[in-house]
């Protein structure tokens, strides 16, 4: 694994693509080394806002040159991400995190389930695995009929959709999706809200199914020195000796079994 | 010119040190920083056994600053001297390690584990505000302080440096204290606890309530205090509180301090210890600082 980096990034495009969801192409040396599920910090330029923002990378560029992040407005610091116009210059922390184990997803069906904001990554996700031949089906939850990526991900995979208030596809969440659909898979890649992550968890173990979740947690440092982004784990972890890993570091992926959500 | 500092015989290439638990023991910001050109490493605080912490959320944002409830968790005292001294002895850098314990007991078990150890100093914490056991409850009462130190000192074989807490009504009671029990030097300041609330949630934005504010918003209290603690006693003091820039280390060693740790701000720039032993030297030339040591405590009265 390439070292992490602190460096300067040129923001080459942004724009909403959903009320409050932003969509941004950043121009940086570190794309060449970043894969699906992976992170970056984004650094609010505000000196009072200290900390990097972890946001998962939604696409990596052709010639690896860019990295597109699409993000939701959280707080004061994402709020400020959004008012970036193409050509400012930001820094960022990268490339974070493990990703999904694409090569475990080569020749089986892959179901990815992409829940609000933990839709992006399903994108490059989408996008290697295809590439490496396999086609994959994205259930992608959204709250209402304000989609976004879904275009994007029809590039690469075949998707359907689920909606909270039942405006576009099936009325409810990616597993009412999933059963209605009555989609098939022989691995889950998931991201998204914890309880959509402990349904999916449930459902694989019901199912038999091996399943990747990609979890969140208020970060400090992005790089594991901190201890402050760890999540519960059913074993003993390597490297911290307690029933705790990082979220920044071991994970943000885990094999589902690992984790106890 | 020469930026070498000594305390309690240990020789230092320069002051600039990591603050325990924004560091790890080194490993994650070999990425980022040579780890040789630091003055040491001060390693996350370890146990004489595994510690889980607190649950999340453990970290949260404030204005110039951050709160953690992180709760010390640790991989204990035997994983660490296996792991992460060899890690660190490939480094020309000073290692001190920091101490936690739940009671008595605990520290010098611990202490004792670490007499063979390859490692320059200890740093004892008796002022971690986010554990319910041990930590901050030695380092709020001096009669306690005393008594702590005065024990480690009886076991320990490096010399003792105790943490302390700006959560004390009057700091330079808590520096005699140390002092009074045979510690080597002092650290200061700890991080100051606080809370956060989310007004969207109406709820609390740590688990834990409570942690400990650390960052550039809490430079002027930990100035303050180094100078207090530092005028109050003999023995050597470490500062740290909010240091991002060299110039804000220059200011603890002009209070009285004779080292720094960088804490916080390792989290919002990984290149920050390196960027202030830099600039140090800068100040040095153009100010015409031929000993560092001249800076100590030279702030005019």
């Amino acid at each position: 694994m390439s070292k992490k980096k602190k460096v300067k990034a040129r923001v080459l495009s942004q724009k909403m693509i959903a009320p409050d969801i932003y969509d941004m192409w950043l121009e940086t040396g570190l794309a060449g080394e970043a894969g699906a599920g992976q992170f970056i910090g984004v650094y609010p330029t505000d000196a009072s806002r200290l900390l990097p923002r972890p946001i998962s990378i939604c696409e990596v560029g052709q010639n690896r040159g860019a990295l597109r992040i699409v993000y939701r407005i959280a707080g004061a610091g994402t709020e400020e991400f959004a008012s970036w116009q193409a050509g400012t210059e930001v820094e960022i922390l990268g490339i974070l995190g493990n990703g999904f184990p694409v090569a475990e997803g080569a020749g089986k069906r892959c179901l990815l389930m992409g829940g609000g904001i933990g839709i992006p990554p399903m994108v490059q996700l989408a996008r290697e695995l295809w590439a490496s031949g396999t086609e994959p089906v994205v259930i992608a939850g959204y709250r209402d009929s304000r989609l976004f990526l879904k275009e994007d991900l029809e590039k690469y995979a075949k998707v359907l959709v689920a909606t909270e208030d039942g405006s576009r596809g099936v009325k409810g969440n990616v597993l009412t999706a999933l059963e209605q659909e009555g989609a098939k898979g022989d691995v889950i890649m998931a991201c998204g809200p914890m309880a959509m992550l402990r349904a999916v968890k449930a459902y694989s173990q019901e199912k038999q199914i091996k399943a990747y979740l990609s979890l969140e947690e208020r970060m400090a440092c992005g790089v594991g020195a901190c201890l402050g982004c760890v999540c519960k784990t059913t074993q003993k972890d390597a490297h911290s000796h307690v029933n705790n890993a990082r979220i920044c570091t071991e994970g943000p992926v885990f094999e589902a079994g690992e984790v106890a959500i | 010119m020469n930026t070498k500092v000594t305390i309690a015989g240990v020789e230092f290439q320069n002051p600039v040190m990591t603050a325990s638990g924004t560091f790890g023991s080194g490993m994650e910001y070999s990425d980022f920083v040579d780890l040789g050109r630091l003055g040491a490493v001060v390693t996350k605080a370890v146990a004489n056994i595994p510690w889980e912490g607190n649950p999340t959320p453990r970290v949260a944002e404030t204005y110039g600053g951050m709160l953690n409830a992180i709760g010390l968790q640790n991989p204990g005292i035997d994983v660490f001297l296996e792991r992460d001294i060899p890690f660190l002895k490939q480094y020309q850098t000073k290692i001190i390690v920091n101490v936690c314990g739940r009671t008595v007991e605990d520290y010098l078990e611990t202490v004792e584990r670490l007499r063979d150890a390859d490692v320059d100093m200890l740093e004892i914490n008796v002022s971690c505000p986010n554990v319910k056991e041990g930590a901050i409850a030695f380092g709020q009462k001096a009669e306690s302080l005393y008594g702590i130190t005065s024990q480690i000192k009886g076991r320990a074989k490096q010399p003792v440096i105790m943490k302390l807490s700006p959560n004390v009504t009057d700091i330079t009671e808590m520096a005699k204290a140390a002092e009074a029990g045979g510690a080597d030097g002092i650290s200061l300041i700890n991080t100051i606890t606080g809370m956060k609330i989310d007004i969207h949630r109406r709820a609390f934005a740590l688990a834990n309530k409570t942690g400990g504010l650390s960052g550039p918003a809490i430079k002027p209290v930990a100035v303050r205090m180094v100078y207090q603690a530092s005028r109050a006693v003999k023995i050597p003091v470490i500062g740290m509180g909010g240091i991002r820039t060299a110039e804000d280390a220059i200011e603890f060693l002009l209070a009285g301090a004779s080292a720094v740790a960088v804490g916080a701000m390792n989290f919002a720039n990984p290149y920050t210890t390196v960027e202030v032993i830099e600039g140090i030297e800068d100040y040095m030339r153009t100010y015409k600082v031929e000993d560092i040591r001249e800076l100590i405590g030279g702030v005019k009265e």
